[in-house]
């Protein structure tokens, strides 16, 4: 037995009892890294040494009888959309390729104070735009599970380490779906905690009243653990929720009783593939087993939730983007280049003697925003950003981007109704299981409809997990979508982990070469 | 046309810095001078990931400005962001406030002590809080055109203060701007240091054409750079001309044009049109999501009442009735400043004369302070001191004629007006050593008592100063009172 194979909580428990020290842990994943990550392409960088550092710090706190936090030295990926001090930060895209923040994330430093280690920084879509991370500007992500298809996104690359078994616990940020349709696709189980309930400072913005950052691991109980280490209060984050962070690890294995589950009727209509549709169908019936009262719900308003969600989130996004302009950091366009072009061109107009044309020129200083811009974002960035600038311009932005909001409104309203009946809503994480990587390059529309049973827990704000519950018969996994009133982790958590003691699809491991 | 063929219309918009120790939406210093981008964080230098947190006590400075301009608090206000590009805004947005600011429907009565206009009350539309932005400096020394920019400024509070387009003069807006100044530092929200940039005005100018029935708005013009009061007044007063110029030869109408913004050129004394672009441009303000609106309690909105102190409207109004001085004097008084009025106070609580007090600090206090550059708070002459010069005056123990003179000494060389008379020899004169003296130069000077006696009142002057030489603290006044006194008695 390998200490890879060993769950995060185990992991524990060999840490705290000495049976294993935190650096062997940090090389023994390393390890597995550098054999398969190729691959895989789950990470964007490790920093064997730096990572090493940390677990012997560790070590050698413990060795000498401190206090150490409750992760003990497991190692943990982080998403590169999260800030680490000192260390390349990239959202996977070409405009922050050599960024280095000065500061860490409020995750960041909550997982160093329970004593983490950081692994690596794991891929995504680029900003965290996709549902694939396809749009990665770095590298392509395999699922572990069919090396041909996407693991998904946004967090690809933070389910897929998971899934390869290429870290035990991982961090990921979920904005419509990111974290719960990778870990779906991926076959792990991934939380998106209630909005407010982790501190997004240090978590690198796409859609600010939308992102959550949330824990992946194989388990339930690893996720508790995972969660308990950076969920609470921040000062340093406004939209934080003072709320008291439970001690999640300590409640995940007491099972609930009297467990009411609404089974939302619109998430089983047009779109859901027949197979995924019996798995989840399936995993409802093993609720039923343990005694639960499932009954069909209905979310009136969740055939608005795309269009909302694909005006509000690319609003914000326009506006958080705005900053990569090459002014301060990040990627800058080759200046002299752009002068010379610039003055090349003006030089045209001055002896076609057009001064309309010289007119209309832009300066040197918009033209190199734009040159940067265009240099430094991928298409999809790009798109959104567009899509947002419009929908908030005047004379539009009362058509769209208020109108989504109000749609944001009665969303939250279908779901606060729903839990005054039910205890949890139960229904699939994804219409289709993964796809092949390229399936939807030339239709980005038919990408955003994977995001139909995701993004409503967004736009409302409360929490979802994504629990495996099977497999198609081609072998790809499929999740299993819980969502629970908000601040009700705890509960939620206690529920998925029930799911997981009765059946073993988590225990699966992808077979790798 | 005559000037009573239209009316200047000027509405202004001021930003005022807030004087808090550390910026709106983090927790950096906002010291003004220190060297570029050392008063910066991840926040205000627009980090990805990073966060803004509103400062309280801004929020509290703003709340009691607005509350002293009488401004209508909504219970509930948020931020939004004003976007667009430029290096010194490092997000590429301004947080700020739109649809809902945290104040509105104000008004600050201005008048003249001169009575050039009658008082008014000028509206004010909103108050808003709102984050500044950086300092580009456009270095363009050897030949190379390079722009730094430093982030130091970025997220200082600002609170935009829009006025209604209420002032019809360039006179009325210098007084408008004096007197939100002079409540701004009764306030102690601000140091309202324009040099520094911690008070910037614009004006929206335009023109009320009078033709017959008809009164026709000419386009609105946004005068910029105007780095003082004075600046204002003179460009306002130009604007007026100018745009009556163009009334006469375009006949343009508010609405046949785009608003033009124009700045102010001190050195050649005119406005120029600033280049703007074809497009008006769109911020396209939305909510900001980074931050929680912010709700206002009754309690805060009495707190901030309870913390503005006594204003210059009222202080002005006690010192007339409380003191009896005229309300011309108590208007200089009151716009030197609160730090000024109390040293009246605490001056005439030993003097015990109001009047003189006031004039002696209104002549040679304000004068001396004006030489010197210097504020009230480090002048040499207390508060104390200078009540008891004003009382040795009228208790006898010093004469007029010699209390600038003492006064001049006392601020020199920071004396009491005791110190300095001593030092300048001054002691008070016996009664009838003053009499002895006199009867002894009548003694010695018969013509000068014929002369008086026939009617000549004007030659006991020549005793004057013979006196003087004789006993230098002798008061002359009394000299000549006693003198012709003696006379009268001789014949």
């Amino acid at each position: 037995m390998s200490l890879t194979d060993l769950s995060a909580c185990e992991l524990k428990s060999e840490l705290e009892q000495g049976n294993a020290s935190a650096a062997e842990v940090a090389t023994a994943y390393l390890d597995r890294i550098s054999t398969h990550d190729e691959q895989i392409g789950a990470y964007l960088w490790t920093d064997p040494e730096h990572t090493l550092q940390a677990a012997r710090a560790i070590d050698e706190r413990r060795a000498q009888g401190h206090p150490v936090g409750c992760l003990q030295g497991i190692p943990v990926a982080i998403k590169d959309l999260i800030c680490v001090d000192g260390l390349r930060t990239t959202c996977a895209s070409k405009i922050l390729s050599n960024f280095r923040p000065p500061y860490d994330a409020t995750v960041t430093r909550r997982l160093k104070s329970a004593d983490g280690v950081l692994l690596g920084k794991t891929n995504l879509d680029e900003f965290a735009m996709g549902g694939s991370t396809e749009n990665s500007a770095f590298r392509k992500t395999h699922n572990p599970w069919d090396l041909k298809c996407v693991p998904g996104g946004s967090s690809g690359g933070a389910a897929a380490c998971v899934a390869a078994t290429l870290a035990p616990l991982s961090i990921g940020t979920d904005t419509g779906g990111s974290i719960r349709q990778p870990a779906a696709y991926c076959g792990v189980v991934g939380l998106k905690p209630t909005y407010g309930r982790v501190s997004r400072y240090g978590l690198i913005a796409f859609a600010s009243s939308l992102d959550q950052i949330g824990p992946l691991a194989w388990s339930v109980a690893d996720v508790a653990l995972l969660l308990e280490a950076i969920a609470g209060h921040d000062p340093l984050d406004s939209t934080s929720a003072n709320v008291p962070a439970p001690a999640y690890s300590d409640t995940v294995g007491q099972p609930l009783s009297g467990l009411k589950l609404g089974v939302p009727q619109e998430h089983l209509g047009d779109g859901l593939d027949p197979e995924v549709a019996k798995v989840t169908e399936a995993a409802i019936q093993v609720y039923r087993d343990l005694g639960a009262d499932v009954r069909p719900i209905s979310l009136p308003h969740s055939k608005y939730a795309i269009a909302a969600y694909y005006l509000i989130a690319p609003s914000e996004a326009s506006s958080n983007l705005a900053r990569y302009d090459g002014v301060h950091y990040g990627h800058r366009t080759d200046e002299s280049r752009m002068l010379d072009a610039w003055k090349t061109e003006r030089k045209q107009h001055e002896l076609a003697n057009d001064d309309d044309a010289i007119n209309r020129m832009d300066s040197p200083l918009v033209r190199m925003y734009r040159d940067t811009r265009a240099e430094g974002f991928g298409a999809e960035v790009k798109r959104r950003i567009m899509l947002g600038t419009y929908a908030l311009s005047a004379g539009y932005y009362d058509a769209y981007y208020l109108k989504a909001l109000k749609v944001r409104r009665l969303i939250r309203q279908d779901y606060d109704r729903a839990f005054e009946e039910v205890d949890f809503l139960v229904g699939p994480v994804t219409p289709t299981p993964a796809f092949e990587l390229g399936a939807h390059s030339g239709d980005p529309l038919s990408l955003y409809l994977q995001d139909l049973y995701t993004v409503s827990a967004n736009l409302a704000g409360i929490a979802s997990v994504s629990v495996p519950c099977g497999f198609t018969a081609a072998g790809l996994p499929v999740g299993l979508q819980l969502q629970s009133p908000p601040f009700e982790e705890q509960r939620l958590l206690q529920a998925a982990n029930m799911y997981q003691g009765s059946t073993d699809w988590h225990r699966r491991r992808p077979a790798l070469s | 046309m005559t000037d009573k063929d239209y009316e200047l219309v000027i509405g202004l918009e001021v930003h005022v810095q807030l004087a808090t120790a550390t910026k709106l939406f983090c927790r950096c210093n906002t010291k003004f001078g220190q060297p570029p981008n050392t008063q910066t964080c991840p926040v205000c230098t627009g980090m990805p990931g990073a966060l803004p947190v509103m400062n309280k006590r801004a929020f509290e400075l703003a709340l009691r400005t607005a509350v002293a301009l009488n401004c209508e608090i909504p219970r509930f206000t948020k931020w939004d962001r004003k976007q667009y590009y430029y290096p010194d805004l490092p997000k590429g947005y301004q947080i700020s406030q739109f649809d809902l600011p945290m104040s509105q429907n104000g008004w600050l009565e201005i008048s003249d002590p001169e009575d050039r206009f009658a008082p008014k009350r000028v509206g004010i539309t909103r108050a808003h809080l709102e984050e500044d932005a950086g300092k580009s400096m456009h270095d363009e020394v050897a030949g190379r055109a390079d722009s730094r920019i430093d982030l130091n400024r970025t997220g200082t509070p600002l609170l935009e203060i829009v006025s209604e387009p209420d002032m019809r003069s360039a006179l009325e807006a210098k007084a408008y701007l004096t007197e939100l100044k002079l409540l701004l530092s009764y306030l102690d929200v601000s140091d309202c240091n324009m040099q520094e940039g911690s008070l910037r005005v614009d004006a929206n100018v335009n023109l009320w054409i009078h033709d017959g029935d008809e009164v026709i708005a000419t386009p609105i013009v946004e005068v910029k750079n105007m780095n003082s009061f004075r600046a204002v007044e003179r460009a306002l007063t130009y604007e007026a001309e100018r745009q009556q110029q163009v009334w006469k030869e375009t006949k343009q109408r508010l609405g046949d044009v785009p608003k033009q913004t124009r700045g102010w050129d001190d050195q050649l004394q005119v406005t120029k049109g600033q280049r703007s672009k074809e497009e008006s441009s769109d911020y396209r303000y939305f909510p900001d999501p980074d931050l929680v609106p912010v709700t206002v309690s009754e309690e805060q909105i009495t707190a901030a009442k309870t913390s503005q102190g006594e204003l210059p409207a009222s202080l002005r109004q006690r010192l007339q009735d409380d003191f009896e001085i005229s309300a011309y004097d108590a208007d200089v008084l009151v716009n030197q400043g609160r730090d000024l009025v109390d040293y009246f106070l605490a001056a005439v609580k030993v003097s015990k004369d109001a009047k003189k007090t006031s004039n002696w600090i209104q002549r040679d206090v304000l004068r001396t302070l004006h030489e010197q550059e210097a504020t009230i708070a480090d002048f040499r002459v207390t508060a104390d001191q200078l009540g008891t010069f004003v009382k040795s005056i009228n208790d006898g123990e010093l004469q007029s004629s010699r209390a600038t003179e003492v006064f001049a000494h006392m601020y020199e060389h920071g004396k009491s007006a005791t110190e300095a008379m001593s030092d300048l020899g001054i002691e008070s004169v016996d009664e009838s050593d003053v009499v002895q003296l006199c009867q002894t130069l009548l003694n010695g000077n018969p013509k000068v008592v014929a002369d008086v006696q026939s009617g000549k009142q004007q030659a006991v002057g020549a005793l004057i100063g013979q006196a003087k030489k004789q006993n230098p603290n002798v008061d002359p006044g009394r000299v000549r009172e006693i003198c012709l006194e003696l006379i009268s008695k001789m014949s």
